[in-house]
């Protein structure tokens, strides 16, 4: 074993046991910081957002509240909870309220198991800026995000409406497929670094040099399903506002709908501080050792925020520009594009730690195998023959333009399939009604009285 | 479930040297887990029942994370908590929120061996039990920072290296079941050649192997509404039928049938946005121009029929 992975291992345990010394004050500082950062990214993200996709679409953004706008989200954030709350008739009451709740919670934990930085001194008490250190902290999060999906699926399926329903059952879908990705993803990196512990994986990263670039297949996933996992655009097929009108929270208004609005920022600042942690070097400053003076201390902090924002400013970027997906696209690109190239990934990743760690492989020979594999897969691919496109002998005549226009002797056929069985069907339950009530079973209204038409006009 | 918490109670009772905050910690979180357990035999709705149990594995895990074993715990949380109940309540709510446990017996005599089966696994169960209960030897508090003490690394050794046959042959297990299921579900919804591209569904309409060409109306959106329940309206100010959409559950079935029986009703008659009189009843002698315009929409849906 090389001996950066050996430090990588003890790493962890010395932080772990620096953690285990902390007074409790100081942990309830800690806790308290983190939990406030969720929500006070979520009144920055949101004036952000606004203010950079504004930028995008040529146009100023929200500019009345404060200077440039910039308090516009705390306006709104004092405006919801006073706003009326509406309940469907139709709601599970229970479940409704519930739904918020488990979607906010999760997200405000997540953030416990990032390491913020090195080792600090806090009113005289030498501590790291960290609330808790797991030896499996990179599974705290991703429990987080599955149990945080929760909230969206069961206030959909609260809400006792169909719009909500279909979101509700679009995100249950997308989380189970796009977290196997990200799983996968994740896996890769835990491989290389040999450890499970966020601040394992970010030593290892200090020593060897960041994932982003050494796995950078494993990093592109993770990437993709982030936003995926998060239901932000262009994934936000659970609250697709042209398809179901606002999704999963179509019913909900006041300080529920805030609680979603505070998830969802939530879980983007939790994702975006996981991928750097993983992949961008946590709170390093590059082409500096970690020993360097701007890597001790509280700079670190500013290091990982500043790392932090980039990627949430990708997150708004990707808003700008992408159109969204379409589902069925949506789940082909999961499930038939991300998983497996993570496999095959994952599988290039053991195999190569695997040679590493046998005695007497030299990288020269990895590479040579490698070499030697790719030409091999490069001659097979020449081997698949191109995939003919059939000449349709009955194709409908096209104009210049290669749109099909109708015959000039189309017929439209009377009677379709689908009409048919619609036919059948209302019969069908005419009879059925009839057979339920033979007394009250009259000639349905006939067209009436000029008077009685009118009123009945006025609903239409 | 019931055997979890009785063999963590027996650890913490032959072991003297239980410190506060598990006792406490498990005193919250067993009672938890029963009731959740409990609640979710009795809950009648079936969405209820799954959360309940989602209630019931979050404690176990944290049972768990608590014991020193965080590897397992959070495992227990995402595997089970986050995707496989998240498949159940993926089914469940397909299946339909109003859908509730029927009390009918379809089996004959299947209460009866119900009950009796379900005795015997408890006295199995309570056997074991009062074994394990009368003399459980106290575990060694163990390090989950080592390979040893139940990390990742650790299980990994014993899964791919001791016990790597039993393993393969599970997966195999699993695959198989997966693939069935995928060969039993699998329908080929179109035709023999599968999906058709855009541009052969485009073809395949002006050739009239669909109902008509275009898309169907919309429904109808005027100034005093825009439900989706509102029929879309023909030049002629009669109602495009095809602009009712019949998958709206939502609405409730006996008023959209109500609504869609006094539409029909009125059919015949033209629309007050249509600009045209009406051509029997009460307008009959309001004015000239009613009428003609009437007749020239009689005029204008032949010449479409023709």
């Amino acid at each position: 074993m090389t001996p950066f992975l050996a430090q990588a291992a003890t790493e962890p345990i010395n932080r772990a046991e620096l953690l285990a010394d902390d007074p409790l004050w100081l942990i309830l500082l800690k806790a308290v910081v983190v939990m406030l950062i969720g929500p006070i990214f979520t009144v920055a993200l949101i004036v952000g957002e606004r203010k950079i996709v504004g930028r995008m679409q040529n146009r100023p953004g929200p500019n009345r509240v404060g200077p440039f706008g910039l308090l516009q989200s705390l306006a709104d954030a004092i405006k919801l909870p006073f706003k009326e709350q509406v309940i469907p008739d139709t709601a599970d009451r229970k479940i409704y309220f519930l739904a918020p709740v488990i979607a906010v919670v999760p997200a405000l934990i997540g953030l416990a198991a990032i390491p913020f930085g090195g080792e600090v001194t806090i009113f005289g008490e030498p501590t790291v800026l960290q609330l808790i250190e797991l030896p499996v902290s990179v599974l705290l999060v991703l429990a987080g995000a599955s149990i945080g999906v929760y909230g969206i699926v069961l206030g959909g399926w609260a809400s006792g409406s169909p719009y909500p329903l279909l979101g509700g059952l679009r995100s249950a879908a997308q989380v189970i497929s796009y977290e196997i990705a990200m799983g996968l993803s994740i896996i890769g990196v835990v491989l290389y670094s040999q450890s499970m512990a966020t601040s394992g994986i970010v030593a290892a990263q200090a020593d060897g040099g960041w994932y982003f670039y050494l796995l950078l297949p494993s990093f592109v996933i993770y990437m993709i399903s982030m936003v995926g996992e998060t239901n932000r655009a262009p994934f936000d097929l659970p609250e697709a506002e042209s398809e179901l009108v606002g999704g999963f929270h179509t019913e909900y208004s006041s300080m529920k709908f805030a609680m979603f609005f505070l998830a969802e920022y939530s879980n983007m600042v939790i994702v975006s501080a996981f991928a750097t942690t993983l992949f961008l070097g946590g709170g390093m400053f590059p082409f500096f050792g970690a020993d360097a003076a701007i890597n001790q201390g509280w700079w670190p902090v500013l290091w990982f925020l500043a790392k932090m924002c980039v990627v949430l400013f990708g997150f708004i970027w990707l808003r700008g520009t992408l159109p969204r997906f379409r589902y069925d696209q949506f789940m082909k690109l999961g499930w038939k594009v991300l998983v497996p190239a993570a496999l095959v990934w994952l599988l290039l990743i053991a195999t190569v730690r695997a040679l590493r760690n046998a005695e007497g492989v030299s990288t020269g020979q990895i590479l040579i195998i490698g070499g030697v594999a790719i030409v091999v897969v490069v001659l097979l691919m020449l081997l698949i023959p191109e995939k003919e496109i059939p000449d349709d002998e009955a194709a409908v005549t096209t104009t210049g333009g290669g749109h099909p226009v109708p015959p000039l002797d189309l017929k439209v056929p009377e009677t379709t399939p689908r009409q048919k069985a619609l036919e059948a069907k209302r019969r069908s339950e005419e009879k059925r009604q009839a057979e339920l009530s033979p007394s009250t079973a009259g000639s349905p209204g006939a067209p009436g009285a000029g008077s009685k038409e009118g009123e009945s006009h006025g609903d239409l | 479930m019931r055997a979890e918490t009785p063999l963590v109670l027996a650890q913490a009772g032959a072991d003297a040297t239980v410190s506060t905050g598990e006792a406490v910690a498990f005193w919250v979180l067993g009672p938890i887990a029963v009731a959740g357990a409990l609640c979710m035999i009795f809950a009648r709705n079936a969405v209820h029942s799954a959360l309940w149990l989602v209630m019931t594995m979050l404690s176990l895990g944290m049972l768990y994370i608590l014991q020193q074993a965080p590897f397992l715990g959070f495992t227990q949380i995402i595997v089970y908590t986050g995707a496989i109940m998240m498949l159940f309540l993926f089914v469940l709510m397909m299946v339909g929120r109003e859908s509730s446990d029927s009390v009918l017996e379809v089996l004959r005599g299947q209460r009866l061996m119900a009950a009796v089966l379900g005795i015997g696994i408890a006295g199995v169960l309570a056997g074991a039990l009062t074994r394990a209960l009368a003399d459980v030897p106290p575990a060694p508090a163990m390090n989950p920072w080592t390979p040893e003490g139940g990390g990742a690394g650790g299980l990994a050794r014993v899964i791919f290296q001791d016990y790597l046959f039993p393993f393969e042959l599970t997966s195999a297990l699993l695959i198989t079941a997966a693939v069935g299921a995928m060969v039993l579900a699998f329908t080929d919804r179109h035709s023999k050649q599968g999906r058709r591209s855009q541009r052969e569904l485009v073809a395949a309409r002006f050739r009239g192997e669909y109902e008509r060409p275009s898309p169907k109306p919309g429904p109808g959106v005027y100034a005093t509404s825009n439900s989706v329940a509102t029929p879309a309206l023909l030049p002629d100010g009669s109602i495009a039928p095809e602009s009712l959409s019949d998958l709206i559950e939502s609405t409730p079935t006996a008023q959209l049938q109500a609504h869609r029986k006094q539409l029909e009703s009125r059919a015949a008659g033209p629309d007050t946005h249509a600009l045209a009189g009406p051509e029997d009843g009460a307008g009959d002698g309001e004015a000239a121009g009613g009428t003609a315009t009437a007749t020239e929409d009689a005029v204008t849906a032949t010449e479409d029929k023709a």
